[in-house]
């Protein structure tokens, strides 16, 4: 293996990295325990091994190959709308013909000061609250079934189980619920409560309805993540604790919240993203009357059904921005200790 | 004694949990059995006369065009799960053994990615679409599933990194090439990586429906098809509680199958 891996390369094939590591052949003996860095260049080595002339120039550009269909697809659809999401929001654009009609900041002043446009940000706040809701009763449920408990498959299977509906079914699943005279009025008159609200036609009460409708479909994705984070604390913790006499509540509060602060943290900014681009549920239910149009929905409104994409990619970039900014928070306040995949 | 009581609290909420969660359920079921005089006559609690009275059923997928609804949802999701897989594998595949230039530039892009709320992006990838004559065809959402899949890229090179490198040396010394590595030593041991993506990407799929609901106007997917019941079925309950119930039915069975399998593929794809 010496023979071949000493001297110079230069077509310089595996790029630095091969230079840090090819004037120490020692090292390459027990490169399979080292860094993946001296790993991908013996590999390189050994497939220059094979020596046939002419697949330098080959496996150089082998991985690309192997990627190109990924990146590829990543940029026609991630990268490329967002740039253009980005010119289109500086034009007044109508989605036909050519985009020429350059307005500069206009698109975004009309954001932040119609009315009609920022209020519906105030519609979010209902499932931010929820989302907390949901995960408080997720944490809850997560933890007590992460102990000891009679039949606990089944009530994980149960709690779990909404995440995993249609949206669409969901959706006519709590238009039936909510019904007048309906499911839910039937058991609110079970315990005497006579006169219940009309839960989606009256807009002081739908957005409650609909993140209400939220909450039971995604609290069981926290249920399942939360019980994730929590069964892979080691059990011998929970061993001691008992030993010393803590109570489940100590053990709760010393032992399962620290384990999985970080879930919870990323469960944060699922909530903020996720209250911030509400869609599918006040669509499906409301169609956005009554004053349940989200953000989201009077985007899209406002580019398919009004045709003005300028505005309405500058309320993408708005919203965009703003999931940004939270994340960005998030990982300060809960930094990702674990080393990531670069 | 205090455990006792403790015990006792934590069955109850968890009963209410799930009359919570199969309440609404159930009385969906209910309305499905019952027939049109029967559903106007009786509260919404009651159970259904019939058990076996699947009128309902077969009107709503005849009538709404539930079945070319599955079919096509059947077309889209081969399809779009054998891409994703082909693609991702050979994604990570390059990502986790090589070290080239532009590796790093490729993480960073793929994790930032996951950022972008896609559903408010379509503003301007429909002009993508139209621009490349996809508009109200499958190929379009076949596209965009493969393209918009950045977690099960995740999940393949996190499974690969658990995959000994000496594997892919000692094929090497046998004179293998890169591809043929790929194909007959990486992609059989990605076996279970595979298996989470395509149920998890699966069931995203399946109850995707604002993509197709702006894509593919022409034609139904499964989603598509049950939002149409909004509209000629809107008053008849029985057929629009039928219909939902058809659509439910699949992921009832696919959930009490592969439960184990659902639950690690969402940890591992969601934490990672």
């Amino acid at each position: 293996m010496s023979v071949s891996t000493t001297g110079p390369d230069p077509m310089g094939i595996s790029g630095p990295l091969h230079g840090v590591n090819s004037p120490d052949p020692a090292r390459s003996g027990k490169g399979s325990r080292n860094s993946r860095n001296s790993r991908n260049s013996r590999n390189s080595r050994n497939g220059r091994r094979r020596g046939r002339p002419g697949s330098k120039r080959a496996s150089k550009l082998t991985p690309y190959a192997f990627v190109a269909a990924a990146v590829g697809l990543l940029v026609l659809l991630t990268y490329l709308p967002a740039a253009n999401m980005l010119w289109y929001s500086l034009n007044d654009w109508n989605g036909f013909g050519p985009v020429d009609d350059f307005v500069g900041f206009d698109n975004y002043i009309e954001v932040f000061t119609n009315p009609e446009i920022f209020s519906v940000f105030v519609v979010s706040l209902y499932y931010f609250v929820g989302a907390f809701l949901q995960m408080g009763v997720a944490l809850y449920f997560a933890t007590i079934l992460s102990f000891t408990t009679r039949f606990s498959n089944f009530f994980r299977g149960v709690l779990f189980f909404p995440y995993l509906l249609n949206g669409v079914a969901v959706g006519f699943v709590f238009l039936y619920l909510f019904q007048p005279d309906g499911t839910l009025d039937t058991v609110l008159g079970w315990f005497g409560l006579a006169d219940p609200p009309q839960w989606l036609g009256d807009a002081s009460v739908a957005n409650y309805s609909l993140a209400a409708t939220s909450v039971w479909r995604f609290a069981g994705l926290n249920f399942i993540l939360f019980l994730g984070a929590i069964q892979s604390i080691p059990s011998d913790l929970y061993e001691a604790a008992e030993i010393d006499g803590a109570s489940r509540w100590q053990q709760f509060r010393f032992i399962i919240l620290p384990g999985i602060q970080r879930i919870v943290g990323l469960s944060f900014i699922l909530a903020v993203a996720g209250s911030l681009s509400v869609f599918e549920i006040p669509f499906i239910m409301t169609s956005g009357a009554n004053g349940t149009a989200t953000f989201v929905i009077q985007t899209l409104q406002t580019a398919f059904s009004f045709r003005q994409v300028g505005l309405a990619s500058a309320m993408a970039i708005v919203l965009l921005v703003i999931v940004l900014v939270v994340t960005w928070v998030q990982r300060k306040v809960f930094p990702d200790e674990k080393v990531d995949l670069s | 004694m205090s455990r006792g009581v403790s015990s006792f609290l934590k069955y109850v909420s968890l009963i209410g949990a799930v009359i919570v969660v199969l309440l609404p359920l159930s009385v969906v079921l209910f309305a499905s059995f019952k027939t049109r005089e029967e559903y106007s006559t009786t509260g919404p609690l009651d159970l259904p006369q019939n058990w076996f009275n699947f009128d309902n059923f077969v009107t709503a997928a005849v009538q709404g065009d539930m079945l070319t609804g599955l079919i096509n949802t059947s077309i889209v999701l081969v399809i779009s799960l054998a891409g994703t897989i082909f693609i991702g594998t050979m994604a990570a595949y390059a990502v986790d053994r090589f070290a080239f230039r532009g590796r790093r530039l490729v993480v960073v892009l793929f994790l930032i990615a996951t950022l972008i709320p896609s559903v408010t992006s379509q503003v301007a990838t429909f002009q993508i679409i139209s621009g490349l004559g996809l508009y109200n065809t499958k190929a379009a959402l076949i596209l965009l599933f493969m393209g918009t899949d950045i977690i099960a890229i995740y999940i393949f090179i996190q499974f690969m990194q658990s995959i000994p490198v000496s594997l892919d040396e000692a094929a090497m010394l046998d004179g293998a090439n890169r591809w043929t590595i790929y194909w007959r030593v990486i992609l059989p041991l990605l076996k279970p990586a595979i298996a989470t993506v395509i149920i998890i990407k699966g069931i995203a799929i399946y109850n995707e429906f604002y993509l197709p609901f702006l894509y593919l106007q022409s034609e139904s997917l499964i989603s598509t098809a049950l939002f149409r019941f909004k509209g000629p079925f809107g008053a008849q309950w029985e057929l629009v509680a039928a219909a939902t119930i058809l659509v439910i039915v699949p992921t009832v069975i696919v959930f009490v199958f592969l439960q184990r399998w659902i639950y690690k593929g969402l940890v591992s794809g969601a934490v990672k």
